[in-house]
């Protein structure tokens, strides 16, 4: 196969997925350019794997249609669709040792002996399998049997790589490291990937464009700065960011060329947001903003007073949570603000990171 | 009864780790220094049975065929010539024979249809509970009632054999039960028909401890599923083949009941088999020095063929810990 | 429709040429379909073994419902043109075993008073056995379980002449006490390993709570293990339930005349008898032999499985 690398489109249209009697997934589109990193995230049960394993073909569609490389592939089989997936449990043949892991299918398929030498060869390079090609999987750590698990994937040479939170059963150590690799072997192959994880950070790194999904809907798809800065809505905000934005409630309010935000204990100039449609005055709405967008302010010149809660310190910052007319506000903070616990501390919120949300829809304003 | 005081040190157990790779028991405990006085109690029956009713027979046993003892035993001591004896007689050596041919016709038997029976299960049939059922009930009844009936389905005269004839195949021949040749397999038949359901449940519960995603893993490598079986899942079948093995195995050494029921040795001597002559020179023709040498031989074999499987079998308990 | 290509898990086909050197070959939008013929080869065989293995069953009934005369045809497996349920009550109380001729009744109840405490009793000792091993582990207990366990493997043969003397010397050698302490000796083993499995996967920390508690050796067993022990204690009865009642060899040894099991007594009247064999009582007498057991599987299901699964040894 080519070096050079392939850039295979995924185009998902209208797809319907049924499981049993329950429609899991409904007038689905999903366009992956090629070469992307393409994350769907979601919370378990959104239905980021079945769409995942219906693009591997393992899972039958009930409508729409899917189409990899510019192809037809709705009724392909997995084997002919040019798709490698790699599973959460690795799924590695026990009794074979990595070696015979990996040229297993090549063989069956009756790829030239000289042929399945040269990629094993160098997927075993990219992947410092050398030292372990004749263990068997029982053998092995469990980030050796994910790198093995990649290899599997690359020796197929396939055109689009399908990951199914491949990382979950690792520790956090190891996961952080190999989310790392698996970054630099999107570079070096450029090959086009589809992720599924529940893990925002995952998502957030590796991602050229994410999918935010929930039940079956994908909610936002966009690049990880996007969908974390203009989240679309309120589950996409809350989503993603820890600690989660922080949510108050409050309504619009008009005077003249100015829009306000008028919360029980707090007003907020928002003329500055970017509004989709006119603001309605006395529109309830839910203002988000991001702790690291609420500031602490030495001065007293700040609008906003709140007694601190708590005090969370993470090493090189530290979460200060406010306790604000009952409500609890999260702030981060770089240690520059002096705080004790029970005392009040002025506070202003960033408006140019805000997010409008309306209160009935949850949709971004 | 006294209610023994946890001592402090008892309940810092070992760390995590070291208690989740106890080997044994499933789990570790902490080591206790001191007896357990009231565990000792309660397990005196397994005392005394492990050392007199196992130990202390086998070694009776032993003794007496090391004797000369005929009716009643004698306590003289004759070395191996009860051994020597028993390797003289033809009706042990015409067991022997047969049991070695009806153990490997039985055991690869079962091995095969209980296999073939399991993957064919497995392929998300429908009526799977009932098929189950089917299949395994046999195992229900006893070897008595197994030999029986096949004994009355095999017969000459009214049986498979007359059916055939009365259908128009006049010269078909199922007299197998009668002819001393094939009257092995008539047994093998019966036993086979019994005890693969038992296979078959061992094999099916092995494969479906099989994780799916494998499953799709070789979908998505392109492998036709009859390679998925032959290539990868039945090598992982290994522990559950060996479990099934060891226990026909061990149905085949102590294969007495069904030849009664079903042949009581004959025609002649053409099914006897050594459990039975054990049982014939025990009681019937008491000549216990010979029989003793007979059980002496048998228990030797069996152990000569399980030792390797269950040092086997420990050495991978042992592995799994790390 | 061409089913070029395995499609589906239900079909095995032949591998497609060199679909990894050509990665996307796509395919013409179709159903996968769901019949095949791999798939009906399944079903095919599946129907011929379970007719196979239901042959004996029905050969069994039939026989048992036809009179002499029909059977004298040798026609095995045709359906009865006359009904009779005579052979039954003959098989029950009529046949003759050996010098009596009472039926299989006799039997039947001798068997219900072997099964009854045998299995009372193997399943109590195996219970304490487990429990004992599992918890306490005093020292050496191990290993003497490793001998016991092996002990399951050996032929009973070997035992039976010491076995025989040494019941003979406290008089319990053909009587009901003896057979069923018998029956509690080679049940030792299954049934210890069945329980010590059983509550190795019971959490220590219950135990530790009830020692810290103040509970002994015997208190914890019976008022925390042993309630907490109701599905293995299921699957055990089930095990010997059905072993003990299908066993042979033992009660043909130590029951002693009076107390000869279904077993023994089932064999006594088929292939003892002079004259002409009456082919339809013994088919039932078999049956009725084979009832319990059978009900047993039937009822029990699952847990009959799970009792193999967790290395019950029959015989």
């Amino acid at each position: 196969m080519a070096t050079v690398p392939n850039l295979t489109n995924v185009a998902v249209r209208d797809l319907r997925i049924e499981l049993g009697s329950n429609t899991v997934i409904d007038a689905l589109d999903l366009d992956v350019h090629g070469g992307e990193f393409v994350v769907l995230l979601g919370p378990s049960g959104c239905g980021k794997s079945t769409l995942l394993h219906s693009i591997a073909g393992l899972i039958d569609v009930a409508g729409g249609s899917i189409e990899i490389g510019g192809e037809d592939m709705t009724w392909a089989d997995p084997k002919d669709r040019g798709v490698a997936l790699v599973f959460q449990s690795y799924a590695l043949y026990p009794t074979m040792s990595v070696e015979r892991n990996l040229s297993f299918a090549l063989r069956i398929n009756g790829t030239p002996k000289a042929e399945i030498e040269r990629r094993v060869a160098r997927a075993s390079d990219m992947l410092q399998l050398g030292p372990l090609l004749k263990r068997k999987p029982a053998q092995l750590s469990g980030g050796q049997r994910q790198r093995v698990a990649i290899g599997r994937a690359i020796v197929r040479e396939a055109d689009v790589f399908l990951f199914d939170e491949p990382l979950s059963n690792l520790d956090a150590k190891l996961r952080t490291e190999l989310r790392r690799e698996l970054k630099q072997l999107h570079q070096r192959l450029g090959a086009t990937m589809i992720y599924v994880t529940h893990d925002q950070v995952e998502a957030m790194t590796l991602a050229t464009r994410m999918a935010v999904m929930k039940s079956g809907v994908i909610q936002q798809f966009g690049t990880p700065a996007e969908v974390y800065a203009r989240p679309e809505n309120l589950f996409v905000a809350t989503f993603l960011g820890t600690p989660a934005m922080n949510l108050l409630h409050g309504t619009l309010a008009r005077q003249g060329e100015h829009v306000r935000f008028h919360a029980p204990h707090l007003e907020l100039d928002v003329s500055r947001y970017p509004f989709r449609a006119e603001p309605v005055a006395g529109e309830p709405c839910v203002l988000g903003v991001r702790p690291e967008d609420v500031h602490l302010q030495p001065g007293s010149d700040a609008t906003q007073r709140a007694n601190v809660e708590l005090v969370e310190p993470m090493g090189n910052h530290r979460v200060i949570w406010l306790d604000y007319h009952d409500a609890q506000i999260a702030s981060i903070d770089q240690h520059k603000t002096p705080v004790t616990v029970g005392e009040p501390v002025a506070f202003t919120i960033d408006d140019a990171h805000i997010s409008l949300f309306g209160e009935a829809s949850g949709t971004r304003l | 009864m006294g209610t023994l005081k946890p001592a402090l040190p008892e309940l810092t157990a070992r760390t995590r780790p070291a208690a989740a790779a106890a080997a044994k028991a499933g789990r570790g405990r902490p080591r206790r220094a001191r007896w357990h006085l009231a565990a000792w109690v309660a397990l005196l029956p397994m005392l005394l049975t492990v050392v007199f009713a196992y130990l202390g027979t086998m070694l009776w046993t032993a003794r007496v065929s090391l004797s000369n003892s005929r009716t009643f035993p004698s306590s003289d001591f004759a070395g191996l010539t009860q051994y020597v004896r028993l390797f003289h007689n033809d009706r042990w050596l015409v067991s022997l024979q047969h049991i070695v041919l009806y153990g490997a016709c039985f055991i690869v038997a079962c091995l095969v249809i209980g296999m073939l029976l399991a993957i064919f299960i497995d392929q998300r049939v429908a009526g799977e509970g009932v098929l189950r059922t089917v299949f395994l009930y046999p195992y229900a009844m006893s070897f008595v009632a197994t030999g029986l009936v096949w004994q009355w389905i095999l017969n000459p005269e009214l049986g498979a054999q007359a059916l055939l004839h009365r259908i128009g195949f006049t010269h078909a021949r199922i007299d197998w039960i009668v002819d001393q040749d094939s009257v092995v397999y008539t047994i093998v038949i019966a036993t086979v028909w019994q005890a693969s359901g038992l296979v078959m449940a061992l094999l099916l519960a092995g494969l479906r401890g099989i994780d799916d995603e494998l499953w799709k893993a070789a979908r998505l490598d392109g492998i036709p599923r009859w390679r998925v079986y032959v290539s990868i899942v039945i090598p992982m079948l290994g522990p559950s083949i060996s479990t099934a093995f060891v226990l026909l195995f061990v149905m085949v050494v102590k294969l007495y009941d069904a030849v009664v029921a079903m042949t009581q040795g004959g025609p002649g001597t053409a099914s006897e088999v050594p459990a039975k002559f054990i049982m014939d020179y025990l009681f019937g023709r008491a000549n216990i020095g010979l029989a003793s040498a007979a059980s002496v031989v048998m228990l030797m074999t069996v152990l000569a063929i399980l030792a390797p499987f269950f040092y086997a079998r420990s050495r991978n308990a042992v592995r799994k810990d790390v | 429709m061409s089913t070029l290509g395995a499609s589906s898990p239900e079909q095995s086909a032949q591998p497609v040429q060199a679909t990894l050197m050509s990665p996307r070959r796509g395919g013409a939008p179709r159903r996968r379909t769901r019949f095949s013929p791999a798939r009906a080869g399944v079903y095919g065989f599946l129907l011929i073994a379970a007719l196979f293995f239901l042959l004996p069953l029905y050969v069994m009934l039939v026989t048992s419902v036809k009179p002499m005369a029909e059977i004298r045809l040798g026609n095995l497996l045709a359906w009865p043109t006359q009904v009779t349920l005579r052979p039954w009550v003959d098989a029950w109380q009529a046949a003759c075993t050996g010098l009596d001729c009472n039926g299989i009744r006799v039997g039947f109840w001798n068997s219900v008073r072997i099964v009854v405490p045998s299995t009372v009793l193997s399943i109590a000792v195996g219970a304490v056995n487990g429990y004992a091993l599992s918890f306490w582990r005093p020292r050496g207990a191990g290993l003497l379980f490793g001998v016991l366990l092996l002990g399951a493997f050996i032929p009973y043969q070997v035992m039976i002449y010491p076995m025989v003397r040494v019941l003979a010397s406290v008089h319990l050698f053909s009587s009901l006490p003896g057979i069923v302490a018998i029956h509690a000796i080679f049940g030792m083993p299954v049934m210890t390993l069945l329980f010590r499995n059983y509550y190795a996967g019971i959490p220590v920390e219950l135990f530790k709570a009830a020692r810290i508690d103040g509970g002994g050796f015997w208190r914890i067993f019976l008022q925390l293990m042993l309630p907490m022990s109701l599905p293995i204690i299921v699957v055990a009865t089930i095990m010997q339930v059905t072993n003990i009642w299908n066993d042979y060899l033992l009660g043909l040894v130590f029951a002693g005349t009076q107390n000869l099991p279904m077993t023994v007594q089932l064999n006594n009247i088929i292939n003892t008898t002079t004259g002409e064999r009456l082919y339809n009582v013994n088919m039932a007498a078999t049956i009725l032999t084979s009832l319990v057991p059978l009900a047993v599987y039937f009822v029990s299901g699952r847990w009959f499985v799970r009792g193999i699964a967790q290395g019950a040894v029959k015989g």
